[in-house]
């Protein structure tokens, strides 16, 4: 499957992709808007890491077998079989956090209200995940791996 | 005649259907319940006390689950006697269904210790969706102000939990000095118990109740409870959550061999072959103690259930094994604890590592045996928890980092390269 790639090399620890991934998952999809006036702040789930020099970025992997669908307690995390997806419904989540306590990548966060979880579903609606397309340096690439 | 036979349809059961569908599409599959409604998040059941949740949210597998899978689902059938010789489960009503592979499923029970009064209507325990309901119910119709809640455990706190924004006031006996002992040490436990406090929960700890009296209107209702040291208690409501024992009773008689839950191996195969048993039943390995014992947790019997569906299926899987794991999200509170969380003080094998964030009230402990993360409990910052948790499950060595992992912006940027890698987080 496609997948978000990271290189490490390439990343000047910006930060664009997580305002770029926040304003995608805003309502307004306005970046001015998204940051502005928006309650609740939309919510980045890529994540920058810094730690001079080295900075990347991780979100969710979609790995082939994902912890957080097993461990899930609601059902709300779920394999796409045929996609290869990880696909999170909010409206299922009860909020008990055990895909956080099992993420390997640490890329299942909190929702602002501390209520269910959220991640990256690799902005299905667009052609390219915000992230990939807005990094100035190409250090996020989107591309088909290995699942 | 089923090529399958599970007996339990909750987490094990399903996480076996899942397992066995992947290998074998075709040999039938039989499960039998007790329950009226089988495939609920048994852990969601305090979100329909409190209103949070309906039956539809609960399910935790899509509505044509069964369908899509080819199983045949007995709901309310209990399977009561088990003839390896034959290889037959024998049902209530007389029906002989048997097997080539047989998965034991059959979880826990509450544990509910002789108290005079536990007749008295007013009494729950809570672990079904059918109790769940009755308690909701309860409170619906009588209007009931006051509950006691008898454990202090993740069922008791999660019961309460739902208590509370119901309106009710709640008291918890708790035997133990602290509570959620089993999982948290004294600063967290601490912790918990001042913002459950601040909730306008009281705690009676270091005590049971020696006797659950009725009112005066009536002596078969629930009217209060007397505490082992003399206190009384109002309340309309008795909750036992004391915990769960494994429900062995089918194979009692019988060959399989138990000490307190089913004993199996790596493969949740029983000593007998053919017969598998997984979950609450089950006594699975834990890969922190490096022994079996029961761990009753949700994740783990989706895991171990899993692992006997493969087996079973003919794909020979070994259980990886599970510890003592568990979130917890009740009051707002979030916390993470894992494997040997509370060591014994004395403990001079272990390395303890803390960090408390007052301002924040922010708190992470990490235990270590020979550099080897073997427990660690976050509180208030859980957000990366299960990057240390994999870390622990991986036996990584992390004499070069130790510190690191209880800096405030841990993450994968400050752990070794050759990790980041090993593990595809960069290229």
């Amino acid at each position: 499957m496609k997948k978000i790639v990271a290189k490490q090399e390439a990343c000047m620890g910006c930060g664009l992709c997580e305002v770029y991934c926040a304003v995608a998952h805003s309502k307004s999809k306005d970046i001015v808007k998204a940051y502005n006036s928006e309650k609740p702040k939309p919510l980045s789930r890529i994540r920058r890491e810094v730690n001079k020099p080295i900075s990347f970025a991780i979100q969710c992997r979609h790995c082939q077998d994902a912890p957080c669908v097993t461990a899930c307690l609601a059902g709300a995390m779920t394999k796409d079989e045929k996609t290869g997806q990880v696909i999170h419904n909010k409206d299922k989540c009860m909020g008990c956090w055990t895909c956080i306590m099992v993420c390997p990548y640490g890329a299942i966060i909190m929702d602002k209200e501390g209520k269910v979880v959220t991640k990256c579903d690799l902005c299905k609606d667009l052609e390219e995940p915000a992230c990939v397309a807005n990094c100035p340096n190409e250090a996020l690439v989107f591309k088909e791996v290995k699942s | 005649m089923a090529k399958y036979v599970i007996v339990g349809a909750s987490a094990a059961g399903i996480g076996a259907i899942e397992a066995i569908r992947k290998v074998d599409s075709t040999g039938t599959i039989t499960i039998i319940t007790e329950e009226c409604c089988a495939d609920y998040s048994r852990p969601m059941i305090s979100d329909l006390v409190s209103g949070k949740a309906d039956i539809q949210k609960m399910k935790c597998r899509a509505d044509n689950f069964w369908t899509e899978n080819n199983v045949d689902a007995r709901l309310n059938k209990k399977a009561t006697s088990l003839e390896i010789a034959g290889k037959t489960v024998t049902l209530e009503d007389g029906e002989k269904i048997s097997y080539e592979k047989l998965l034991l499923a059959t979880g826990g029970k509450p544990f509910v210790p002789k108290m005079e009064g536990q007749e008295k209507d007013g009494v729950f325990t809570f672990t079904t969706m059918s109790e769940a309901q009755r308690l909701a119910e309860k409170i619906d119709n009588t209007h009931a102000k006051n509950a006691v809640v008898i454990g202090a455990g993740l069922i008791g706190i999660s019961v309460t939990e739902a208590f509370v924004k119901r309106g009710l006031k709640v008291t918890v006996v708790e035997l133990q000095e602290k509570i959620l002992s089993l999982l948290l040490d004294s600063k967290a436990s601490d912790m918990v118990e001042a913002v459950i406090k601040k909730a306008g929960v009281n705690f009676a700890t270091g005590q049971s109740v020696q006797k659950i009296l009725g009112r005066p209107d009536n002596e078969n209702a629930v009217g209060g409870v007397i505490l082992t040291k003399g206190e009384q208690v109002p309340c309309d409501i008795v909750v036992v959550a004391i915990g769960v024992i494994p429900r062995t009773e089918l194979v009692a008689g019988t060959d399989v061999k138990t000490n307190r839950g089913i004993i199996v191996d790596n493969f949740m195969q029983t000593n007998i072959a053919d017969i598998y048993a997984s979950g609450d039943v089950a006594e699975a390995y834990d890969f922190i103690l490096n022994q079996n014992r029961l761990l009753p947790l949700w994740p783990l019997a989706v895991l171990e259930g899993r692992v006997a569906g493969y087996n079973m299926a003919g794909q020979k899987t070994t259980y990886e094994g599970g510890t003592n794991m568990s979130s917890l999200k009740y009051f707002g509170i979030p916390i993470v604890s894992i494997g040997n969380a509370n060591p014994k003080p004395d403990d001079t094998a272990l390395e303890v590592l803390t960090k408390f964030d007052m301002e924040n009230n922010i708190y992470k402990k990490l235990v270590l045996k020979d550099n080897v993360i073997v427990g660690m409990t976050m509180v208030n910052s859980i957000d990366r928890a299960g990057i240390i948790f994999n870390l622990m499950k991986n036996r990584v060595n992390v004499k070069k980092f130790k510190q690191d992992l209880l800096r405030d912006d841990f993450g994968w940027a400050v752990l070794p390269i050759s990790l980041q890698r090993k593990m595809s987080v960069i290229q």
